[in-house]
């Protein structure tokens, strides 16, 4: 099962989330089942700042960018005319290729008629696994900084979960914020996607365009309301209206925004949170169930 | 006319209330630009009244016509995003997944694809309650190009500060480091850090500072939240002090800026006295440091 938590606006709490769903889902799973929180959000990783655990792997993500080779090179122009993402000028004695507006799309590769354009491997970040607990695995990819496009990252990461996602894992992924290419991109082979929230029309307002994100891509969606006590109801309301599940509502707790600042983990020390977010996992069993 | 950009890198700092505070107590002299076109919330402070709506074009995807096609197999062996599948009997193209790169197109035999702009979302110019002019703009659902979108909310931003004679333009800026921030930052005078003292918050802003530090933008930062935890305010405030970056300001964790935001009003006009006090001394240290630029 694959859980993806995400959100319109950016800091509601979805980090915290996730990192509390996965410990305690470490904690209290039947035991031939494990854990992969993957942190998603390239730009800006913050789980692992909650987790510490043991090395397990790490690689240098690459992706393929154009190239230009002056000695095949004919001038005819053709690659930059081509090229949809003006990444290619066309200098009249030279080529210039701009690796960061290159989209990896293969066209003026391809289509050159002198093989004068290879693609060759340019550096993104770095993807790493940890082992936490016999249970709970932790992987993290993080952008490097100066790079500008996150979503061939995402893209990598995505894939890497497919391959190794076995039988008895539950797949816990933190996207990114926002509505665009990187959390579409993060929540692809989500079987749920949590989208949390705070009570506020900022919230609301960002909730709302998560939500229609999210009905385009067809996901099954939930909604967590978390820091709740601050604000007003609007955010309930809407989601009666919509008819869309709120499972879960994590009270505001000074104590909690505390132990946040310092990277420490919620459900080991306040009692209500855990139940919380026991309760929350319950319910997304429920919404999971293939129906009969 | 300088341009000044707020920037967190961690979402929920309080960028968007700390911006248009900023617009409530210099209105006269600013046009604000939303460029967090993703997740856009400045209007719900300045409740604006629209001027002019647009649709925004950026980009493109391809349509394969039924009439034509010769089934081939060309276009789905080029495209590099797997966005080509047959279904009943029929190439079509997953708008979703088409980058927009023409690959297919060049190479169809029939020419039987076509490249279509794509609608990316909608731009707008609206004036504000304060009176002053707001750029802002909506990303399509799920669609591609933000940085292009707040290019462009730059760029008209640019030219109606310019026609009113604005001495500032102050943008709102998207968390992270990717493209939208990179687009919103570059060629900008001046970068408003806000941050919050809590793991999270170090970590992106060193993060943030590092893509600034790139672009050689001078910077200033607000620590936000300061109360939460002295000893992350510390180390937020030696990280500051190691780079060189001046304190514009320490707010405390209040509820008044919840409440502010709950009736839609900036927290300068909801508390009247040391939040408002604070934001005010702030954005005079933001002006006299950008009036020396």
């Amino acid at each position: 099962m694959q859980i993806a938590i995400a959100s319109g606006k950016g800091g509601t709490g979805k980090t915290t989330l996730s990192v509390n769903l996965a410990t305690l889902l470490s904690q209290q799973i039947s035991e031939n089942t494990t854990i992969l929180l993957a942190d998603m959000d390239v730009e800006e990783p913050n789980s692992g700042l909650f987790l510490k655990g043991e090395l397990l792997h790490s690689e240098v993500k690459y992706r393929m960018v154009a190239d230009w080779d002056e000695k095949k090179c004919t001038f005819c122009e053709r690659c930059a005319n081509i090229c949809e993402f003006n990444a290619i000028a066309y200098l009249g004695i030279s080529v210039m290729v701009f690796p960061e507006l290159c989209h990896s799309c293969y066209a003026c590769s391809d289509l050159c008629p002198e093989d004068a354009l290879p693609m060759i491997p340019r550096r993104m970040g770095e993807l790493k696994e940890y082992k936490l607990t016999d249970r709970l695995f932790f992987m993290e990819s993080r952008l490097d900084i100066g790079v500008e496009q996150a979503t061939p990252l995402i893209e990598q990461s995505r894939k890497h979960i497919k391959k190794s996602n076995a039988e008895n894992m539950i797949v816990i992924i933190d996207a990114p914020p926002g509505t665009s290419c990187p959390v579409i991109e993060a929540v692809k082979d989500a079987d749920i996607v949590l989208l949390v929230t705070e009570p506020t029309p900022f919230g609301l307002h960002d909730l709302t365009l998560a939500v229609d994100t999210m009905q385009e891509l067809k996901k099954n969606i939930a909604v967590v309301i978390n820091k709740y006590g601050i604000g007003n109801r609007e955010v309930e309301k809407y989601c009666a209206d919509k008819q869309i599940p709120v499972i879960g509502k994590i009270p505001n707790l000074k104590e909690a925004a505390m132990m946040y600042s310092k990277g420490e983990i919620l459900v080991d020390s306040i009692p209500e949170i855990r139940t919380e977010i026991d309760n929350i996992y319950q319910n997304i069993i429920k919404l999971t169930k293939p129906k009969q | 006319m300088k341009e000044i950009v707020v920037l967190s890198g961690k979402g929920g700092t309080g960028k968007t209330s700390i911006t248009a505070s900023f617009a409530a107590l210099g209105a006269k002299q600013m046009v604000l630009a939303d460029c967090d076109v993703d997740a856009a919330d400045m209007h719900l402070l300045t409740a604006p009244e629209a001027i002019l709506a647009e649709d925004f074009y950026s980009g493109k995807e391809a349509l394969i016509k039924t009439e034509g096609c010769v089934h081939c197999y060309k276009c789905i062996k080029a495209c590099h995003f797997d966005a080509i599948s047959v279904i009943n009997g029929d190439f079509v193209v997953d708008p979703m997944e088409c980058e927009g790169c023409s690959y297919c197109f060049h190479v169809c035999p029939t020419r039987t694809i076509e490249m279509n702009s794509r609608l990316a979302g909608k731009f707008y110019v609206s004036k504000t309650r304060f009176g002053n002019t707001l750029v802002h703009a909506r990303l399509g659902i799920a669609a591609d190009n933000s940085g292009k979108l707040v290019t462009k909310v730059r760029e008209e931003a640019k030219k109606i500060a310019a026609e009113q004679h604005s001495e500032y333009i102050l943008v709102d800026a998207s968390p992270g480091i990717g493209c939208p921030v990179v687009a919103s930052l570059t060629g900008a005078h001046f970068v408003v850090l806000v941050t919050e003292p809590t793991v999270s918050g170090i970590h992106d802003l060193e993060r943030v500072y590092e893509v600034i530090e790139k672009l050689k933008i001078k910077t200033g930062c607000i620590i936000n939240k300061v109360d939460i935890n002295r000893e992350m305010a510390n180390k937020t405030k030696d990280f500051l002090k190691e780079k060189g970056i001046p304190l514009l300001g320490e707010l405390p964790y209040d509820h008044q800026f919840t409440k502010a935001i709950t009736i839609g009003k900036t927290v300068v006009e909801y508390d009247d006295g040391v939040i408002k006090a604070l934001i005010e001394s702030s954005w005079k240290k933001v002006k006299e440091l950008v009036d020396k630029i």
